[in-house]
């Protein structure tokens, strides 16, 4: 077990480094940071001088070590344009897009697990049919199309504007969150339908076990395995996953940050955010592995 | 005890199958009764229904199989209707099942202490002596250190020792009627042989009448007091156990004896040329992660040949690395060190275009041919499938498969099917067919039968025999049952633990085993129960 642990920290740690090494190399060769820093018609000893200020004039690898050095002391660099460190930046911007991506995870969790269940308990019914057809439609519609009508209808129906900085949060969430909600509804009805035929299942009737026990106790825990890796996945793309529903809302979180950095070439801010997304998305996974831990005796007692 | 009133009696059950299936029935006006400390013997191969026969005692008839007439009585009373909540107060505590699968029917994620005691608590026993019932029930289905069984998850213990923690949960409350289906189908002879003992001083000791529902006449042989066979859903012969074997009435029950007890007369050897030879192949499996390697031997320094139209039977129980050899000589997995000479060429690294040459040659039937046939492809495109990719036209192809699903003794019309259309029997024809279709000099057929009824079983282990003398290949027949390796091999081989234990020619190695190991298989055969009662 310890050795699993290990081994999953391990490959979290080269994750991570095989990230930060990847966009530290694209957005150098993605366009010049200091041309784009300087004037329009700036001459090109300007725009030298501006390279040379921002390091950019020393071979690659002494960048490259220097900014892994950084990143290990906790240095992430300063934003080109506002002169703020990018941390700062980047922290601003958190807290609008973490709302906005947990009101959408919780949306679509507490209407897609319950609808996929349902579908499975009630399978080749209607209702099944309907929850599915559903769930194929949510999980189909791209978001910034569905987030136009959600703006539209809001538009037309509720003389509201959804989209800006002080709109609710619950529309550009149910934007986000359909999609996962779509997911989840699929995933728990087939995780759900496997276990509900499997010979425990059956076993358990056998002995006694009343139905709605046998739901609680057996089939929910068993179908939830499955289920906490897309769960996992999910929480991962929180801070990832909003840069077009952002956009689309002009909603002020770290996707509209992100978009408006890379137009700009604004390295360290792109790099921390790329960073801190790469982050998210391994520590989920290694939560998921740690959760794994606990509901599965499969991997705890290998 | 006679005059005293049945446990269970079923009077003239009928149980409809759905529109569109095979026949009518599942059942068809059954009438059974399972007396007081007696164990009843339903004897049938799959789709006789039996296994209908044990859902409606129990109450778990699935809503597709309706009763449309007779019914079932439990100690001389009407049972509720099937599926209704009146059932949850009867299982458990006055009935109890136990299920070919023990491992798959224990909830994967529960401690087994804990699934056990949850019998005990949904039937209303005081949470403080739950436990201890628990470990003394364990004890008594006699499994080594109770303390730690209830302490394990499902995937830690052997299929055997599942199977007595079934037992052991089954008989928590001292049930009347114990329901067994096909309980030791799944487990290697030796076992099987533990179990049968088990169950019948547990009869004897508690007195419990069981329902044993079963396609093994050896098994039969073993526990049965009385029998009853089952046939398309109806009993063509009850009697008690003696009688039915001793002198059976009914045609079907002679032909299912005549299948459990054949043997083939040895087939003399004939100077051929080589196919197959093995030296000193090892191969070890690394599993874990990367801190916690471990090396698992799988198989150690074997050697073997193989003559042209002759079998081998590699014989071993489980985990005894039988399935390892074989996936070495089909060249799906690398072995560790030794050599592999096929017709002569050293095959042991051949790669590439090579490889995919020599795959041609070599063909493969597994076990389980639910699984090896791909559900979505009709069985005209899986057999021609093959010889397509190894640059055969369409049109030949096809015109081989149909030929081959002929020879198999499947109608030429199955080709347009699906999969799922045919039973398990047929299924395995198709796998042999599609083996069949690249004309392989080398068949290796990894436990081929095992997942058969017995009937089947005779029927495919003749159709090997035919078609190999048809076409002349070389086999390679892996199996735990030495009736069947008995039954088709030239030659034999002995496994266990990785390492050939015995090995030689099939009558030799039969009439005179020399490793004590072989002499344990033998005796644990279920059969030899069978050959002495019938011999009596």
């Amino acid at each position: 077990m310890t050795a699993y642990i290990l081994a999953k920290f391990a490959r979290a740690a080269a994750t991570l480094l095989i990230a930060v090494s990847l966009v530290f190399i694209f957005i150098r060769f993605s366009g010049d940071p200091a041309a784009a820093l300087a004037p329009p018609d700036a001459p090109q000893e300007v725009i030298d001088q501006y390279a040379e200020a921002m390091g950019l004039d020393k071979p690659l690898w002494q960048q490259y070590a220097s900014y892994i050095g950084g990143l290990l002391q906790g240095d992430f660099g300063y934003s080109i344009h506002t002169g703020k460190p990018a941390l700062e930046l980047f922290l601003e911007r958190l807290p609008s897009t973490l709302r906005l991506g947990s009101t959408a995870l919780l949306i679509a969790l507490a209407v897609g697990i319950p609808l996929g269940s349902f579908a499975a308990l009630n399978r080749g019914t209607k209702v099944d049919r309907f929850a599915m057809a559903f769930s194929v439609f949510a999980f189909a519609m791209p978001n910034f199309l569905f987030g136009l009508c959600v703006i539209l209808g809001g538009a037309l129906l509720f003389q509201t504007y959804f989209g800006g900085t002080d709109a609710s949060v619950l529309p550009a969430a149910l934007t986000l969150g359909l999609a996962a909600m779509g997911s989840f509804a699929r995933f728990t009805r087939s995780s759900l339908l496997e276990t509900i035929n499997a010979p425990f299942m059956r076993a358990a009737e056998a002995r006694g076990v009343p139905y709605m026990r046998r739901l609680v106790a057996h089939a929910a825990p068993n179908a939830a395995i499955p289920l906490v890796t897309l769960i996992g996945l999910s929480l991962g793309a929180l801070i990832a996953g909003s840069v077009v529903t952002e956009q689309v809302f002009g909603w002020p979180g770290v996707g509209q940050l992100l978009v408006r950095s890379v137009a700009t070439r604004d390295i360290a801010t792109v790099q921390f955010i790329v960073l801190a997304i790469a982050f998210t998305m391994v520590l989920a996974n290694l939560l998921v592995d740690m959760l794994y831990l606990v509901i599965d005796p499969r991997i705890r007692t290998r | 005890m006679p005059g005293e009133p049945a446990v269970l009696s079923i009077e003239n059950l009928s149980v409809a199958l759905p529109e569109g299936g095979d026949r009518e029935f599942a059942v068809r006006g059954i009438t059974l009764d399972v007396k007081p400390g007696e164990t009843v013997c339903l004897v049938g191969e799959s789709g006789s229904g039996k296994t209908v026969a044990a859902q409606s005692t129990i109450g778990m008839l699935p809503k597709a199989l309706p009763v449309v007439a007779g019914r079932v009585c439990f100690e001389s009373k009407s049972l509720p209707p099937q599926r209704s909540k009146a059932f949850d107060s009867l299982r458990g505590i006055k009935m109890a099942m136990i299920f070919q699968d023990a491992v798959a029917s224990l909830d994967p994620v529960q401690r087994i202490g804990r699934q056990l005691e949850e019998i005990l608590a949904v039937h209303g026993v005081d949470r403080r002596s739950r436990k201890k019932r628990v470990l003394d029930s364990l004890e008594t289905a006699r499994l080594p250190d109770p303390p730690r069984i209830y302490r394990s998850y499902p995937h830690q213990l052997s299929g055997g020792q599942a199977q007595r923690v079934v037992i052991a949960g089954s008989l928590l409350l001292n049930p009347r009627l114990l329901i067994a289906d096909e309980p030791t189908t799944a487990l290697d002879v030796t076992t099987q042989a533990e179990i049968l003992d088990l169950l019948k001083d547990l009869k004897r000791e508690r007195k419990a009448s069981v329902l044993f529902i079963t396609h093994d006449f050896g098994v039969v042989a073993e526990i049965a007091d009385r029998i009853a066979v089952m046939k398309e859903g109806e009993i063509v012969e009850t009697g008690s156990a003696d009688a039915v074997l001793g002198a059976p009435e009914h045609p079907y029950t002679r032909r299912l004896l005549a299948a459990a007890r054949k043997r083939d007369p040895a087939r003399e050897a004939s100077p051929a040329k080589r196919v197959l030879e093995v030296r000193n192949l090892s191969l070890d499996y690394k599993i874990g992660r990367l801190l916690s390697k471990k090396h698992i031997h799988a198989v150690k320094g074997v050697s073997l040949q193989l003559e042209e139209g002759r079998t081998l039977a590699i014989v071993g129980e489980s985990g005894s690395g039988k399935s390892s050899l074989a996936r070495c000589i089909l060249r799906l997995v690398d072995a560790s060190a030794g050599t592999i000479r096929f017709k002569g060429d050293d095959i042991t690294e051949e790669k590439g275009s090579k490889l995919r040459a020599l795959r041609k040659r070599i063909q493969f039937v597994q076990q389980d041919p639910y699984s090896a046939i791909n559900p979505r492809q009709t069985v005209l495109s899986a057999i021609a499938e093959g010889p397509i990719i190894h640059d055969a036209t369409k049109r030949d192809a096809e015109a081989r498969a149909t030929e081959l699903l002929e020879v198999t003794g499947l109608s030429v019309n199955a080709g347009s099917r699906y999969p799922h259309e045919f039973s398990g029997g047929q299924l395995q024809r198709i796998c042999i067919a599609r083996a069949l279709a690249l004309e392989p000099e080398l068949l290796v057929a990894d436990e081929p039968v095992s997942a058969l009824d017995v009937s089947i079983q005779a029927q495919i282990l003749d159709l090997f025999r035919s078609l190999q003398s048809k076409f002349g290949f070389a086999m390679v027949f892996i199996t735990h049952d030495l009736r069947v390796a008995q039954s088709i091999s030239d030659d034999i081989l002995v496994m266990k633990d990785g390492e050939v234990v015995e090995s030689g020619a099939a009558a030799k190695v039969f009439s005179a085993p020399s490793h004590p190991y072989t002499k344990a298989l033998l005796a644990a055969a279920p059969d030899i129960a069978l050959r002495r009662r019938a011999a009596a």
